[in-house]
């Protein structure tokens, strides 16, 4: 057991009441939960209110999409990449598009490097709102910052069914560039909407980051130090909230993200404040982005020359992109074939859920709640 | 570009392990493996701290044929079993010097796969080796909590395996494509 | 020294805020009222609502539709039933059979075309492969049954929609289509002119050179150099 639980299990020791019998007390959190972000389940021991030891149960939503692709051609396997993490169809494509582009490679024209862009960081934008919404709804907050956060959601989403005609489930993204190009005047919309976006952000900061019950409730719970973060393989936002200096945008350089000027925010304390507001900065960073591609993306085509067939030599490769939940990656072995041998999808929810326990023990039931949310997880990912 | 050569000093201080050129990973024998990672962690070894993908893979044993001479000069083609394997593959990074993937390859038989955990090493091969042990049947010497983790813990058999033969009749419900609808059309079966 | 509160307080300001402004901004009145479904239960499914502020838009796409051309469906069907977006679906959800006339040739067009809606997740991925422009996606949801044995299996004849339902539904999408085909066609019949031309010309020039040759071929019977013409 870790130090933190063994320090929980002596406290327990010491609160105890010798005229009272108490005991520890097992709850199953989940998987039908509101708070649980999906169907996951956490079977927590519970000395009173404090968490003694959390085991988190895994496989509710588990579809073996891995499998699957095995049987599928390349292509087909677009679609089911939408439904991993749900949230982010987007960026999830272009994961599975940059693995297969690097077994074959296929130019990809100037426009479509930018609409890449501009889709990726719109949907970092609508996962960070929506994660920022749903956060403080599990702190109590219920429904009015949830609400506003998905106002502005909407706008995004109204923008994606307008390029690819579905709101979550895209299927946008080809190998070698993109399905379709936008409709007219879309990029003026975009612009509108990216826009209007720091006024609610602004909003947003004054609803609540001095707000006294989310400082009290988010402040030095679940604090996740660097060196434990690197180790437990996190990434995303909630490595960079750890005070860890490493976003796949700037260290891979994949796409045309090297240039854009943008910072990466990080965190010092390691804690959910931390993790939360670091969601908030990386919203106003992802929105220079936009800003900078949507004054430069030029015209052209918006699909290069992909062959008729996708068929790789047999050769294997890693692909990985800076998803709004962490390190997305694509682990592909080719065989020579139209159909994938191996096809493995490196998922960050469900390894930043690794120090899950470590976070929660010694805290509060109430606490675990808050630290699951900052964790930032959707089910499709976690069991794929 | 020229991909760098991360995997020399590895291939000098552990001569058991060899160098993949085609799949550019390290196959490392698993009783070594611990004690390669081990190595790696260290600064002046290329610090790679971070393990960030832990999957399996799975090769059935496939005939494979051969041009070879015989003594007297003619050719003939000889037809070998190539023996099927369970490959563990780690992807490793350096968070500390941004380098990588560093590729890893635990290569295990089919029957009794048995491999050795690097969780103690790198805390992000927990979930995933449970997932390969689950989903392949591979499992981890070492490993500090070895049960499976996406399918429900009585289920038998290993789904990512690729000889795995799904069982008929689990989680059946009737579909307009099953067999109930058959029955339907032949009038066995009331439809409400 | 600040007040304890006060971020609660300020926070509760912008509640207020919000809800005053609902009435007055129309940036945020946008998106304060329900919007109605595009289609209400029991409507015919060509009907297309009248209302501006719906959830679904010309670029919305659910679900697949054959295309005819014309009035009659079975005249004018493009699908020749290939069976290329049978196999390119992800989910599996199509099921074609070919049509065959009395003597057994293969016409071209299908005598089953089923598509599975409980399965279909409108990808579009058969429209991107359908190289006859026959099938395109439709943005109608409303198609909830209470038959739950092949209630959501559409056939051919259920599937078949025209050009026009087409343009009504996505303009600028079956605009942009029209265009391509029709620049295709004529790509095509131009460059068939221009292989008929060719061969006419190749034609021409080769019964000018057997004429040519004919003059030059010397009489057989010929006596002497120089013999009559």
């Amino acid at each position: 057991m870790s130090a933190a639980a063994a320090t929980a299990a002596a406290s327990y020791s010491l609160v105890r009441q010798p005229a009272m019998e108490t005991g520890l007390l097992e709850v199953s959190m989940g998987p039908h939960h509101p708070s649980t972000h999906g169907v996951f389940r956490m079977d927590v021991r519970l000395d009173g209110e404090t968490v003694v030891a959390l085991k988190p149960v895994f496989g509710y939503l588990h579809r073996n999409h891995e499998k699957l692709a095995e049987g599928m051609s390349y292509l087909a396997s677009m679609p089911f990449t939408d439904r991993l993490d749900y949230f982010n169809s987007m960026t999830n494509n272009w994961a599975y598009a940059l693995a297969a582009e690097q077994l074959l490679p296929i130019e990809v024209p100037e426009r479509a490097q930018y609409l890449r862009v501009i889709m990726a960081e719109l949907t970092r934008l609508v996962n960070h709102t929506s994660l920022v919404g749903f956060f403080l709804n599990d702190l109590g907050a219920l429904g009015t910052p949830l609400l506003y956060a998905f106002r502005e959601r909407e706008r995004i989403l109204d923008l994606f069914e307008q390029a690819s005609g579905a709101r979550m489930m895209c299927n946008y993204f080809r190998f070698g560039g993109l399905r379709c190009d936008v409709p007219e005047g879309w990029l003026a919309r975009a612009r509108a909407v990216v826009d209007a976006f720091p006024r609610f952000l602004d909003e947003f900061e004054k609803l609540l980051c001095e707000n006294e019950i989310v400082l009290a409730r988010t402040q030095r719970v679940g604090v996740l130090s660097g060196a434990q973060a690197v180790n437990a393989g996190i990434t995303g936002p909630m490595l960079r909230a750890s005070g860890v200096n490493y976003d796949l945008r700037k260290v891979d350089r994949y796409g045309i993200y090297e240039r854009f000027a943008f910072r990466v925010p990080l965190g010092s304390a390691g804690d959910c404040y931390d993790r939360f507001m670091i969601r908030l900065l990386e919203m106003r960073e992802s929105l220079k982005i936009l800003d900078a591609a949507l004054r430069d993306i030029p015209t052209g085509p918006v699909m290069g020359n992909a062959p008729r067939v996708f068929k790789p030599a047999a050769s294997e490769t890693y692909g990985r992109v800076e998803s709004p939940k962490g390190e997305l990656g694509f682990y592909l072995i080719a065989d020579g074939t139209t159909k994938p041998y191996r096809y493995r999808v490196r998922p960050p929810s469900f390894i930043n859920l690794t120090v899950l326990e470590d976070l929660c023990v010694g805290h509060t039931i109430a606490d675990a709640v808050v630290i699951l949310g900052s964790v930032d997880i959707v089910l499709g990912e976690v069991d794929r | 570009m020229s991909t760098p050569a991360w995997h020399e000093p590895v291939l000098q201080q552990f001569p058991a392990v060899r160098w993949d050129g085609a799949a550019r990973a390290l196959i490392v024998p698993p009783e070594l493996a611990r004690a390669v990672a081990e190595w790696l962690t260290q600064p002046d070894h290329g610090a790679w701290d971070f393990c960030s993908n832990v999957t399996g893979v799975d090769y059935l044993p496939r005939e494979v044929k051969e041009k070879s001479k015989r003594p007297d000069g003619t050719e003939e083609i000889v037809v070998r079993t190539e023996p099927g394997s369970l490959q563990v593959v780690y992807h490793l990074y350096s968070v500390a010097q941004r380098s990588g993937p560093l590729v890893l390859k635990q290569v295990v038989p089919r029957q009794a796969p048995a491999a050795v955990s690097l969780t103690p090493v790198w805390r992000s091969c927990e979930l995933q080796e449970r997932e390969v042990y689950d989903l392949f049947g591979v499992s981890f010497e070492g490993h500090p909590d070895l049960r499976r983790i996406l399918m429900w813990d009585e289920f038998t058999g290993h789904p990512m395996r690729k000889d795995y033969a799904e069982p008929q009749d689990y989680e059946w419900e009737p579909t307009p494509h099953g067999d109930v609808l058959e029955k339907h059309r032949r009038g066995k079966v009331i439809i409400a | 020294m600040r007040l304890l509160g006060f971020g609660i307080l300020k926070g509760m300001a912008v509640t207020l805020e919000n809800f005053v402004r609902s009435y007055f901004d129309r940036d945020r009145r946008h998106h304060l009222f329900t919007k109605e479904y595009a289609w209400e239960p029991g409507a015919p499914a060509e009907v297309l609502p009248a209302r501006a502020d719906t959830t679904v838009t010309a670029h919305s796409r659910n679900f697949p539709i054959l295309l005819h051309d014309g009035a009659d469906p079975m005249g004018g069907i493009r699908c020749v039933a290939c069976q290329i977006c049978e196999r390119e679906c992800p989910p599996q959800c199509i099921y074609i059979e070919k049509d065959y006339d009395e003597q057994g040739k293969y016409i071209k067009r299908p005598a089953i075309f089923d598509i599975d809606l409980s399965v279909c997740m409108s990808c579009q991925i058969c429209v991107e492969v359908c190289p006859f422009d026959a099938i395109v996606m439709d943005s109608q949801f409303e198609l909830s049954t209470a038959n739950r044995f092949g209630g959501l299996l559409q056939h051919r004849d259920q599937l078949l929609k025209s050009n026009e339902y087409y343009h009504r539904i996505h303009p600028e999408e079956a605009r942009a289509r029209d265009d391509r085909m029709a620049q295709e066609k004529a790509e095509k019949e131009a460059k068939q002119a221009a292989a008929d031309a060719a061969k006419k010309k190749a034609a021409e020039a080769k019964a000018a050179a057997e004429i040519a040759a004919e003059k030059s071929k010397p009489e057989p019977s010929a006596p002497t150099a120089g013999g009559a013409a």
